[in-house]
């Protein structure tokens, strides 16, 4: 079997003289990783699925009783927890949403001939580069009430961007995508440039008008890359922290990320949260095949 | 095989090398990063020089204070020998064996009467009224208030206050004047406001900022000896006094949502509020003029009475305890035996940390070293603080849920947030058998 798919070992090569098989340096390949993966992934995942059945708190002596599914029944039936969801739902849709309207807006913008495409589409991929964290208090200053640069631009006055309850999720969304919508954008533009040229010009022809050739040509031939960057994109805003958490303490932001940090690092509640993470595990693990299912139907028109 | 034992027998020689290094005595404090931190390196230097043994004071920022240091003692690592911790750690730590008992050394150098009542009460004592001690209070601390004087004592504005509200401008000695002072001087279109108050969700800043009005309206935040809320927590003048702290915040200025010590500063040397709030600890930076270009005019009170005349304060500051599994317990211990020495507790209040002890805070000498120190002396005798219980971060997070949307976006009322507030703290003293 090993010797169909693999290549065999140059008799002549060093591995060769030392008595190396194929086999044997396939493994020596292998094996590192996957026990990397099972220590650092498998096997948390799996311990983490113990404690979410039992009331463990880290920050204490005592054991771990088991306790069924008290954890998800309690977790389940918490207002803020839905309250939680709902802000996080919300922030992801217009955040993603925001992402992809502006990014591949852009890319349609850059897919001509125009000077200094290449500066340009570099320049525009900075936002990416940053840090999170840095991004947030930058963010900050430039929507301070007193002193921000956006309020004076914009002539809003005193506007609270941050401490508007309604106001500071879509302020935080507004980062996101700000910070984001070159990432779209790079996708959707390496599919803009994959679309043939011979298309819009028989579009042209047949007399087609841009709207039309839009939707019926641009549009189908972009999508499948453009989901992958929509389904890149909203499993990171479901898992929103650093942003959100530096930029403001409004409860109207707090993600579930961020409710997740706080119960199990600030109560300790080790084995709650651990029940919560899984909880928020079978939702992105759920969104994610929702999306790959889309994507594959996508692909195959 | 020789080159082997070779190469065993170096990297021996570098283990034993690394650990003599230890030996060659290294103590690590921990703290958050503020002034008082400073102070306190300055001082343990002054050991070094005397004893030899070199001690870090190694501090991170007041938001990540509690997350790290519980994350190395849950980890039971021995990067610290000691810790400068908050008073509410005293359950959680002491509970989980984190801190090293101290109580015979308590008893034995007569502690108690040494340092200041209320700061063994809060800094050292787990459970309250149990005589078991797990800290030597550290730095004293409690809130205070600061205000403009030149804004006060000016006498167009002075004629004005009299004729609206019918008597004198001067600092408050009461809530309703506090309210009053802060309604009168809150003028969006000269871009200046009226007070500022801690209102910062992510920790303990609002929960503070609300027990100093609830304390003074003479409410509690529920019974401590047998964990009783209802009733309590959401009484009638909690009630009140939280309706004033809300009222309070409509005269902040803009974008006070999250706002905590920093911010709380700014609002004098910025020239944006007439009265700020904020720890006696942050109170040094006020005076000094190069941090504070209205230094000559700050005046400094402390926290008003409520309507029937009760005055405390919230407990900040926090005791000194030994770590469980520092490998330095020993050498800790005699850095303690050095602390609580009066010459050291006098030397520590010069450089500008709060003592706790009681000797040092009655002399005139340290009440007359600042324009606060007589107002610090006389809060540390009324303050009370929050719930100590191991799950005191649930008990403050809950609060928190519950009473920040109601000061800071008016939603629902005050009696509805506290009903709910002795809901969920009923709740958890249940989960947890109290």
């Amino acid at each position: 079997m090993t010797t169909l798919t693999m290549t065999r070992l140059d008799p002549q090569s060093r591995a060769a003289r030392r008595g190396m098989s194929d086999i044997s340096i396939r493994n020596l390949f292998i094996i590192p990783t996957i026990l990397f993966l099972i220590i650092f992934n498998i096997f948390p995942l799996l311990y983490s699925l113990y404690y979410s059945f039992t009331d463990f708190r880290a920050s204490t002596n005592a054991p771990a009783n088991w306790v069924g599914l008290a954890n998800y029944r309690e977790l389940l039936n918490d207002p803020f927890i839905w309250t939680n969801f709902t802000i996080t739902a919300k922030y992801v849709i217009v955040s993603v949403a925001g992402q992809v309207v502006v990014g591949f807006g852009v890319a349609m913008l850059l897919n001509r001939d125009i000077p200094f495409k290449g500066l340009i589409t570099t320049l525009l991929l900075l936002p990416m580069m940053l840090s999170m964290a840095v991004v947030g208090l930058f963010w900050k200053l430039l929507y301070d009430p007193s002193f921000g640069i956006i309020n004076y631009v914009l002539g809003l006055g005193r506007f609270e961007w941050l401490s508007d309850p309604d106001m500071a999720l879509y302020a935080v969304a507004i980062t996101d995508i700000w910070m984001w919508s070159p990432f779209v954008m790079l996708l959707s533009l390496a599919g803009l440039s994959a679309v043939p040229k011979h298309l819009y010009e028989a579009a042209a022809i047949d007399r087609a008008g841009p709207l039309y050739t839009f939707f019926r040509i641009t549009l189908p031939l972009v999508a499948p890359i453009l989901m992958i960057a929509i389904i890149f994109r909203t499993m990171e805003a479901f898992k929103t922290f650093d942003i959100a958490y530096i930029m403001t303490s409004q409860p109207t932001t707090e993600m579930i990320a961020i409710r997740l940090y706080k119960m199990a690092f600030q109560e300790w509640q080790t084995g709650m949260s651990c029940a919560f993470a899984y909880i928020v595990l079978i939702m992105v693990v759920a969104i994610t095949n929702i999306y790959v299912k889309y994507l594959n139907k996508v692909k195959e028109r | 095989m020789r080159r082997r034992m070779i190469g065993i027998a170096g990297g021996l020689a570098l283990v034993l090398a690394s650990s003599t290094s230890v030996l060659a005595q290294e103590l690590t404090i921990f703290w958050a990063e503020w002034d008082p931190a400073n102070y306190l390196q300055e001082l343990v230097n002054e050991y070094e020089a005397e004893t030899g043994v070199q001690v870090t004071v190694e501090t991170t920022p007041w938001q990540d204070f509690q997350t790290k240091a519980f994350t190395e003692f849950n980890a039971r690592g021995s990067a610290y020998d000691m810790v400068v911790g908050d008073s509410q750690w005293l359950g959680a730590a002491s509970e989980a064996g984190h801190y090293v008992d101290l109580t015979d050394f308590f008893n034995e150098h007569n502690l108690g009467e040494v340092m200041a009542p209320a700061t063994v009460k809060y800094y050292a004592e787990y459970p309250s009224e149990s005589g078991k001690f797990w800290a030597i209070p550290a730095e004293g601390d409690a809130v205070g208030w600061s205000y403009r004087k030149d804004w006060f004592e000016d006498p167009k504005e002075m004629e004005a206050f009299k004729a609206k509200y019918g008597y004198d401008l001067a600092p408050p000695k009461d809530w309703k004047e506090l309210r009053d002072i802060a309604e009168f001087f809150h003028r969006p279109d000269e871009n200046r406001y009226g007070i500022a108050i801690y209102t910062d969700n992510s920790y303990d800043g609002l929960v503070m900022g609300v027990e100093n009005a609830i304390f003074s309206f003479g409410g509690e935040l529920g019974d401590y000896a047998n964990y009783k809320v209802d009733g309590i927590i959401n009484s009638d003048q909690n009630v009140k006094a939280l309706e004033l702290y809300r009222e309070l915040y409509t005269y902040t200025p803009p974008g006070w949502a999250k706002s905590f010590f920093v911010e709380n500063n700014q609002a004098i040397t910025e020239n944006l509020a007439a009265m700020s709030m904020n720890y006696f600890a942050f109170f040094p930076a006020l005076v000094n003029e190069a941090s504070n270009p209205n230094a000559k005019v700050t005046g400094f009170f402390p926290n008003p009475a409520g309507p029937g005349g009760d005055q405390f304060a919230a407990l900040g500051g926090q005791g000194i305890s030994v770590i469980s599994y520092s490998e330095n317990k020993e050498e800790a211990m005699k850095f303690l035996e050095w602390f609580i020495k009066d010459e050291t507790q006098k030397r520590w209040a010069e450089l500008g940390g709060y003592t706790a002890s009681a000797a040092v805070l009655g002399s005139d000498e340290f009440q007359n070293a600042t324009p606060y120190n007589k107002a610090f002396y006389e809060t540390m005798f009324r303050v009370k603080d929050f719930w100590a219980t191991p799950e005191y971060a649930e008990l403050l997070i809950q609060m928190n849920q519950r009473v920040y949307p109601y000061i800071t976006a008016g939603e629902g009322s005050a009696k509805e947030a506290l009903d709910a507030l002795a809901g969920d703290w009923k709740e958890t003293f249940e989960k947890y058998g109290r």
